[in-house]
């Protein structure tokens, strides 16, 4: 099992209730996409899986280990196994590129080696290949602040990926990019996740992104599971309940006419049985 | 009518706190001017006026003798090294306590998770050594140890170090937790111990505000290593204290001119640091 929530409800220290009640549960190297309109909980329950945040009801599992009931070492540990692709990438604007990307590993280095590497980068070879993959080599040595959204966005997967995390989450980490770049992106977290057979949820409000790639979909609606469905399975009309409350067409990142798939797009998106909830 | 109102526009629920907190702070700061008997008049009294102007007058000209130039160029060296050495030492005893005390480089908080009393008790007791440390003013504690070590630079050293200490360990704490603290949550999300995540995820936004307030405080060390010298700590302060007793008004002025050189240096000093670090 790479996570289990049982029964897990969060209510924010404001009083507003994000998630209530959710049960969900992946094998490793499972690839699930989230969908649903925005404020429906899929971030919180991105950072529930990345033990960022406590449940306020109901238990939470990740690769083995209960976050919040084992000490503070091992939290950290276990963090550090977790990759979290995040929506607004958290990089200073003065940092450089290439120190961005190391970062991901400093849950797993040494402290002089974290320190000496700010002296003169660790591992060049590294941090440039995972930049390589997502078609920004050139910028390993520019500063943050240099970057577009969308670059910054994949500097934040190019972390990610050096990280070597067994889970990786990704908070809708293609919104900032034009549809062919996202969908090259989505291919790269997916390529990386199926090689290394690790399990990558990514929550996307573009439904056909998520249909695309992944062959499990999660609809979320105030904060409860809706359907937990493989794309075939996910009828228009289910679609159009999840986004209920956003008027106008579903959202979509590609500009071409959407069609809904008839076949099964992954190798193990047929066989699993729905289990909706 | 009462629907008019609502409907022209809503009213700036904030503008009645503004209001009140702006008489508030005139009722405290008026009775605080008369306790400190501030009245700008007394400067321009013509009694006044013709004490302040033979005061000054014994400033000219400035003394310039070699002999004396190279007594003051010892002293200032001494000044600097009081201020350098000081400051330096401020800021080990600084760094640890600024982390101690920085809340958006606790892990413990995150979730909130395990050891999360013990931390907050930790920075509570931190955070009131900090204040003793910076409560007691250089001056006493160069008085102390002066006492302690006898005259010369090494007491001054230790007072700076100690208030110092307590400075600089808040502001740091302060400017870092007013920086973006959203890089350094997200590297300890994942794991990253809390001096990387201080390295990686803090200073790129702080360090410019953090070397200045540095270097600010070191020119702040070399004015007050000169007060210092004034009870007997070495440096300019000591030279000083000599030329007044002995109603030496050139070589004050000398002095001065030095002491607004260095100052001049510290500023040019902080100017290129933030430029390199923008």
């Amino acid at each position: 099992m790479s996570f289990q929530l049982h029964r897990v409800s969060l209510v924010h220290p404001n009083g507003q209730r994000a998630l209530s009640g959710v049960s969900f549960a992946a094998q490793p190297g499972e690839r699930i996409a989230v969908i649903g309109s925005s404020g429906a909980g899929k971030t919180t329950l991105l950072r529930l899986l990345a033990s960022a945040l406590r449940p306020t009801d109901g238990s939470v599992e990740v690769l083995g280990m209960r976050p919040w009931q084992i000490s503070a070492g091992k939290l950290r540990r276990l963090r550090s196994r977790i990759g979290m692709v995040h929506q607004a990438p958290p990089l200073p604007p003065r940092q450089r590129v290439i120190t961005a990307i190391l970062a991901g590993r400093l849950g797993v280095w040494p402290w002089w080696r974290s320190l000496l590497s700010l002296l003169y980068p660790a591992d060049i070879a590294g941090a440039r290949e995972e930049l390589a993959r997502l078609e920004l080599s050139d910028r390993l040595f520019d500063r943050c602040d240099g970057l577009s959204g969308g670059q910054l966005q994949r500097v934040g997967v190019a972390r990610v990926l050096y990280q070597k995390p067994e889970v990786i989450l990704a908070d809708e980490p293609v919104s900032s990019m034009d549809p062919a770049l996202a969908d090259y992106t989505i291919n790269q977290l997916v390529t990386e996740a199926t090689t290394r057979g690790v399990t990558l949820v990514a929550s996307l409000h573009a439904v056909d992104l998520a249909l695309r790639w992944f062959p499990r979909i999660v609809g979320l609606k105030a904060g409860e599971i809706a359907f937990d469905l493989p794309p075939v399975r996910v009828t228009e009309q289910a679609l159009r309940d999840l986004y209920a409350s956003e008027s106008g067409p579903l959202p979509l990142h590609g500009e071409e006419p959407f069609v809904l798939p008839t076949r099964a797009l992954g190798r193990d998106a047929g066989r699993r049985k729905s289990s909706c909830s | 009518m009462l629907l008019n109102q609502a409907v022209a526009h809503p009213r700036d629920p904030d503008a009645r706190r503004r209001a009140t907190a702006l008489v508030v702070a005139i009722i405290v700061m008026w009775p605080l001017l008369v306790i400190a008997q501030f009245n700008p008049a007394i400067l321009f009294d013509a009694k006044n006026l013709a004490t302040m102007a033979a005061f000054l007058r014994g400033f000219v000209p400035p003394a310039l003798s070699a002999e004396f130039l190279g007594l003051v160029m010892k002293s200032a060296l001494e000044t600097l090294a009081i201020a350098t050495t000081g400051i330096t030492l401020a800021f080990v005893v600084a760094v640890p306590l600024a982390l101690a005390v920085t809340r958006s480089l606790s892990i413990s908080r995150i979730g909130p998770g395990p050891g999360l009393w013990r931390a907050t008790a930790l920075r509570a007791v931190v955070r009131s050594l900090l204040t003793i440390l910076r409560g007691v003013p250089e001056l006493v504690w160069a008085l102390v140890f002066v006492r302690v070590l006898g005259l010369g630079p090494a007491a001054a050293v230790l007072a700076l170090a100690i208030t110092y200490g307590g400075m600089l360990g808040k502001v740091y704490a302060e400017i870092l937790e007013s920086t973006d603290t959203a890089p350094a949550r997200a590297l300890l999300e994942s794991g990253s111990p809390q001096g990387a995540a201080l390295l990686y995820g803090l200073l790129p936004n702080a360090a410019p505000e953090i070397v200045s307030y540095s270097v600010y405080r070191w020119e702040c060390a070399i004015r007050a290593s000169v007060m210092m010298g004034f009870v007997g700590a070495g440096g300019l302060g000591q030279l000083m204290d000599q030329a007044m007793k002995l109603l030496n008004g050139g070589e004050v002025a000398t002095i001065l001119i030095v002491f607004l050189l260095l100052v001049q240096l510290a500023d040019a000093i902080s100017a290129h640091l933030r430029k390199q670090l923008a």
